[in-house]
């Protein structure tokens, strides 16, 4: 099973994703999609950790235990950031990231 | 010793009055102010005249010539380990002499006050002025030493500035109380400059020691020298030059004129009697040093003197207004002082000069007095300055008219009144030191006798003017001065001088010289003749002189233009071309600079907050960037 | 309790005291009560210090206290005084007694100004008695910092910019004096000892001579930024005249010798040899003030900005005093230092008085107050002639003996710079004439004017504080001069050791 896929796959994969994610992230001007973006590189973070894992200390389970713990913080950061994201829209009315540039200067 | 002590009360009494009548002044009746003020005069004037009387004859003191003594003395201040500063009373022929003078002068000033000055708003201010006065001129009259002579010198620079600006609503009075601190304050300067490098040379302010034969300052001949003259005639000149701006002499006179915009017994005491000869005498206070080590500086005091005397008798004899006339003729007699001292020597009979120009000072203030506070008598009857608007008033003020006339011969040195004497002294003296200074004075011998009588037809004859009110003759306060100075003006030439106050303090024989006496009565006979014919009866030949002399005329009716002159480097120059740029400078360059560090900051604040844009984005972007290139740095180039 | 540290503690007391009160009235009489005990004790101060003179202590410093009070940077809260601090001190007490009766009806926000107002005259107080270097430093801040609150809340005009321009440009001298007083603390200790910042303990020792041409620059400037040294002296036209009355009278009468006063205790007491070498600089900037200060006073129209020039002018002369190093030279900087604290802050406070009144500045809308409010119209002629040196009053001392003392260089590049300052007088004499001119005499301008009152008891009290004390020392210079002349014999010796003479630029 080892043997079937190589370590580069994963990494290909998960550097797909990566980018993917940071262009989302820098491209798109809905906050929702930005959220989905965030979600992208946190999950190609998780590939990498468990990937490692496997290939590097196959004894081991550190990498398994980071992966859950970067979801749960995940999911706990999506649930804020909706939240946010709400308020934005309820002040806003709109979850255009270009229109909620208050915080300058 | 004998006790003078009490001497220190001459100038403390004044003062009293100053501060009492000024502090509680307003609470009084003006009356009373005056009263007080006039009474301490009057106590100053005993004070005076028992010293004077003790100094020269009572007690003795001449055995070996008068000497100075310091009655008092105390410490002031501390300057250097060297120079400390005394405040003092000296007595000496010079000083005491001063002081029978300016007690004398103050004293009738303040009795004729009480009646010209009486219902002015400021009555009780202007005797507290005149109480100010008085103890500063004491105080320079009694100084042991040059430094305090200047605290006093300023002090009596101030007092003239508030009395000439007595009338303070009226602008003209405000402009020429201003102009005469601020030219007596640059002469001042140079007095100062000449202090701080006659103290650096000798270390000592004190006038005994600066005038002894083997004192300090006669090492100073052989001095380093700049611009051909030795550093101590420098500093003599420029003490001169604190002398002239007081003393009104060219071409520091331009305030003199201008300063008849205070009272008029203001004008008699300071402005003709005491204030204005301060300058003759810190020249004959210093004249040992001058003479021995400086003659130099003696040629500059003797020029200076001559030639303002000349300018001044020239102008004086196209004026119209009564008391500019006078100034005029005050500077021109004052030049005749300075012109004594400039060409007198040391000791014996060669310091004929020295005795003249004292005796003169002396004569000069008892019939100048007289005549401004007679000037003062016919203002205060017709209510005008101006002699055109006179004429006739010989039958209106008999005793203003018999004084004037006396103060008038007196000026114009017809024997035996006290200006022949004194003149002709000063004329001898001259005649042996220079001639083209002699041939000078000789003609303004001539003028003074001519512009004074000028004076004296339009006021007293001439044409009938009509007057509004007939005018009266004074009050008794103020006649009373007037008939005193005048007995001052015709028996003061039969003072002894030249056994009292002379270079050295020896008597020397003096005579009168017939070979110059009679010339020079003759030319003020003439120039009284030729003003009879002019302008005893209103006739046109005055008209027809002033165009015969054409543009010259104009020139000295207009003072020879100096006021333009001074107004020109002032107002143009100083004014425009100096303090403007200044101003503009400070506010421009200098403050512009430290704004422009504040907007260079401000701006540069700007470019740079552009940054924080608050885009999430765009700091998503600047973050990746950075990785990446902080990567690349750390990968490839480390 | 050491009399030196009440200086401190009363102010401090007073502005406690003043947060408790409930409305101007009491603001203001706590204020005057605190500071009376002030004054009296600064005359407690001199008697005490010419008393313990009198009794043969010749220590350099007397009623000396010190406590520890940062320990790793052995910074200590140590006082003393001498004559200088002493005279000095005497001037706070009365030129702060003096404010605080000018500005009696000061009715917006009128606690808060009493506070810093009273926060301010402790930094100064403090400044005066410290001897450590970071003591008297953070006391100098203290006295700076406040000055923001007073123009920026209480002042006219453009003051959010004037309060903005005199505290950058105070702190930016502030951040000079830092580097020098902690480069003067690293070498404190030539060989290997612990540091100090004691001023005394310094000046004991040597600052090798190539860190001082390093630091004596940075102090200099950094304290004569303070001392209005031109070309750094544009905080004071525009600071002086946004600020309310009491604060330019403070600030011009005490703060601004604060500058005079460390330029000397600090620059050129522990410096001395690189004060020599750089002095000829500053002499040449100095001197440019003098002249220039006056020159820049006859244009002006507003009366505050004619006196900010004259302040220049005369605090020129405090540097350029300073700056001649001799004893006659210093001692009439210091005394310049007070008699120009006391008829600036005279002036400033008759300027207020009559803006209260006239609601105008300018010079040309004014004329004839004299005749209308003559007690403020003679007070300002005394204020007037004091400025322009008339002896009997205060000016003239000082000027005098700045003048013999710079005179004593025989060189001709000093004795230059010495005649151009002297010319100053007259110009002096120019601008105050015709601020009397135009301001108090002559017919009056404005029918409005006739109505106006004279002095009030409170103004009255406060004028004739300074005036007497001008006169004081006007008339009887001695004593105070003597007092300061012992006090700076320890200075002059330093510097004659040093050695250096300059002897011509030409």
């Amino acid at each position: 099973m080892t043997g079937t896929i190589p370590l580069q796959y994963f990494l290909i994969i998960s550097t797909l994703m990566f980018f993917t994610g940071i262009y989302g992230f820098l491209t798109r001007r809905n906050l929702i999609t930005m959220l989905m973006s965030i979600e992208l590189i946190l999950n190609s973070v998780n590939i990498n950790f468990v990937a490692f894992n496997r290939f590097l200390y196959p004894d081991n389970l550190h990498g398994h235990f980071f992966s859950l713990i970067v979801i749960a913080v995940a999911a706990a950061e999506a649930a804020v950031a909706i939240a946010i994201i709400i308020n934005i829209y309820r002040n806003f009315r709109s979850i255009d990231v270009d229109k909620v540039d208050e915080m300058k200067f | 010793m004998i006790d003078y002590t009490y001497t220190l009360l001459i100038p403390l009494i004044p003062l009293a009055v100053f501060l009492f009548t000024g502090l509680a002044g307003h609470k009084m009746n003006p009356k009373v102010s005056g009263l007080i003020g006039t009474t301490g005069l009057f106590a100053v004037t005993i004070l005076s005249y028992l010293t004077a009387i003790r100094y020269f004859w009572t007690d003795h003191l001449h055995g070996s010539g008068y000497q100075a003594m310091k009655a008092f003395e105390i410490e002031w201040l501390h300057l250097t380990e060297k120079l400390t500063i005394n405040l003092g009373v000296l007595l000496d022929p010079i000083s005491v002499m001063m002081l029978i003078v300016v007690s004398t002068v103050s004293f009738m000033v303040h009795i004729y006050s009480l009646g010209y000055m009486k219902g002015e708003r400021g009555f009780a201010r202007f005797f507290t002025f005149l109480s100010l006065f008085s103890f500063s001129m004491l105080g320079l009259v009694l100084a042991t030493n040059i430094f305090q002579m200047y605290i006093f010198w300023e002090l009596v620079g101030v007092s003239s500035f508030l009395l000439i600006g007595f009338y303070y609503e009226k602008p003209s009075a405000v402009a020429a109380s201003k102009k005469a601190f601020i030219v007596t304050r640059f002469a001042d300067l140079g007095f100062l400059i000449g202090i701080l490098m006659l103290s650096f040379m000798t270390d000592t302010f004190d006038f005994r020691t600066l005038v002894s034969p083997t004192g300090p300052a006669m090492l100073q001949a052989g001095s380093a020298t700049f611009m051909g003259l030795s550093a101590i005639t420098w500093a003599l000149i420029f003490i001169f030059m604190g002398g002239a701006g007081k003393s009104a002499m060219f071409p520091l006179h331009i305030w003199l004129p201008d300063a008849m915009e205070g009272p008029t017994p203001v004008s008699a005491l300071i402005h003709a009697a005491t204030m204005v000869v301060a300058g003759v005498y810190l020249v004959a206070r210093l004249f040992p040093v001058y003479s021995m080590v400086a003659p130099d500086a003696l040629h500059v005091v003797a020029w200076v003197g001559g030639l303002s005397s000349l300018f001044a008798a020239i102008i004086a004899c196209t004026q119209t207004d009564i008391k500019r006339v006078l100034a005029y003729s005050t500077m021109s007699q004052i030049g005749y002082m300075m012109l004594a001292l400039g060409v007198s020597g040391y000791g014996g009979h060669d310091g004929l000069g020295f005795m003249a120009g004292n005796f003169h000072l002396f004569t000069h203030a008892m019939f100048k007095a007289l005549l401004f506070l007679g000037a003062g008598a016919i203002i205060h009857a017709v209510h005008s300055n101006d002699m055109r608007d006179m004429g006739g008033l010989r039958k209106y003020l008999p005793i203003t008219h018999i004084t004037f006339l006396i103060a008038c011969l007196t000026i114009a040195g017809i024997p035996p009144l006290s200006g022949f004497f004194s003149k002709d002294e000063i004329l001898v003296a001259a005649y042996h030191h220079s001639m083209p200074l002699f041939i000078i004075e000789f003609a303004v011998a001539g003028l003074t006798a001519f512009y004074m009588f000028r004076l004296y037809y339009s006021i007293f004859w001439g044409k009938h003017t009509h007057y509004h009110h007939t005018p009266h003759e004074a009050p008794a306060t103020m006649t009373i001065p007037l008939m005193i100075l005048a007995f001052g003006a015709v028996f003061s030439g039969f003072l002894p001088f030249h056994e009292l106050v002379t270079s050295d303090g020896l008597p020397f024989e003096a005579h009168i010289n017939y070979g110059i006496a009679i010339p020079s009565v003759l030319i003020g006979v003439l120039g009284i003749v030729v003003a009879t014919l002019m302008y005893r009866k209103e006739t046109a030949v005055p008209a027809k002189m002033a165009g015969g002399f054409g543009s010259f005329y104009t020139w000295a009716y207009h003072k020879f233009y100096m006021d333009e002159v001074y107004l020109f480097v002032t107002k143009k120059i100083l004014f425009n071309l100096v303090s403007r740029p200044v101003a503009w400078f400070d506010r421009h360059i200098v403050d512009g600079f430290m704004n422009l560090i504040a907007r260079v900051i401000e701006k540069s604040s700007y470019l740079i907050k552009g940054l924080q844009s608050g885009r999430i984005q765009q700091y998503g972007y600047v973050f990746v960037t950075g990785t990446i290139v902080l990567v690349i740095i750390f990968v490839f180039i480390l | 309790m050491n009399i030196l540290s009440l200086f401190v503690l009363v102010p401090v007391l007073t502005s406690a005291a003043i947060v408790f009160t409930k409305n101007m009235k009491q603001t203001r009489l706590v204020a005057a009560a605190g500071m009376s005990v002030q004054l009296i004790l600064s005359a407690i101060l001199v008697f005490m210090y010419l008393a313990e003179r009198n009794a043969g202590n010749t220590a350099e410093m007397l009623f000396t206290y010190d406590a520890l009070w940062f320990p790793s940077l052995n910074i200590h809260y140590a006082i003393g005084v001498d004559g200088i601090s002493v005279a000095m001190i005497a001037l706070t007490g009365i030129v702060v007694f003096a404010g605080i009766f000018a500005s009696w009806n000061m009715e917006f926000l009128s606690r808060e100004f009493f506070i810093s107002l009273i926060l301010l005259a402790t930094g100064v107080f403090g400044f005066f008695i410290s001897l450590d270097l970071f003591t008297m430093f953070l006391f100098y801040e203290i006295a700076v910092i406040p000055m923001y609150l007073l123009i920026g809340i209480w002042g006219s005009g453009p003051k959010e910019y004037s309060a903005m321009k005199l505290t950058l440009m105070l702190m930016g001298g502030s951040a000079l004096l830092m580097v020098g007083l902690l480069g003067i603390y690293f070498y404190s200790s030539p060989d290997g000892g612990p540091l100090t910042w004691n001023l005394l303990e310094i000046s004991k020792i040597d600052i090798p001579v190539e860190m001082q041409r390093f630091l004596f620059p940075f102090t200099f400037i950094g304290f004569g930024i303070l001392g209005a040294l031109f070309p750094f002296h544009t905080w004071s036209p525009d600071g002086h005249a946004s600020a309310p009355t009491a604060v330019s009278m403070l600030h011009a009468g005490v703060l601004m010798k604060l500058g005079g006063y460390g330029a000397f205790r600090v620059a050129i007491f522990l410096m001395p040899e690189a004060a020599q070498e750089q002095a000829w600089i500053f002499l040449i900037l100095t001197g440019i003030s003098v002249v220039y200060g006056a020159f820049g006073a006859i244009w002006q129209k507003d009366l505050k900005y004619i006196n900010a020039y004259s302040s220049v002018s005369h605090c020129g002369l405090v540097l350029f005093a300073v700056l001649m190093m001799n004893q006659t030279a210093f001692n009439g900087a210091i005394l310049q230092m007070i008699s120009h604290g006391l008829m600036t802050a005279l002036f400033f406070a008759l300027i207020g008085m009559i803006y209260g009144r006239t609601h105008t500045r300018m010079i040309n809308e004014m004329g004839g107050i004299m005749k209308v409010m003559p007690f403020l119209g003679v007070v300002y002629v005394i204020a007037g002639l004091a400025s322009l040196g008339l002896p009997g009053l205060s000016g003239f001392v000082a000027e005098m003996t700045i003048f013999f003392g710079a005179f004593q260089h025989t060189d001709f590049f000093h004795r230059f710079l010495t005649i151009m300052a002297t010319t100053s007088i007259v110009v002096t004499a120019v601008y105050i004439l015709r601020v009397v001119g135009i301001l108090l005499l002559g017919p009056i301008k404005d029918e409005h004017f006739l109505h106006l009152e004279d002095a009030k008891w409170h103004e009255r009290l406060s004028t004739i504080t300074l005036v007497l004390a001008i006169a004081a020392i006007g008339i009887a210079p001695l004593w105070l001069s003597d007092m300061i002349n012992v006090s700076l014999e320890p200075i002059v010796n330093k510097i004659s050791m040093a050695g250096f003479e300059f002897t011509g630029l030409f």
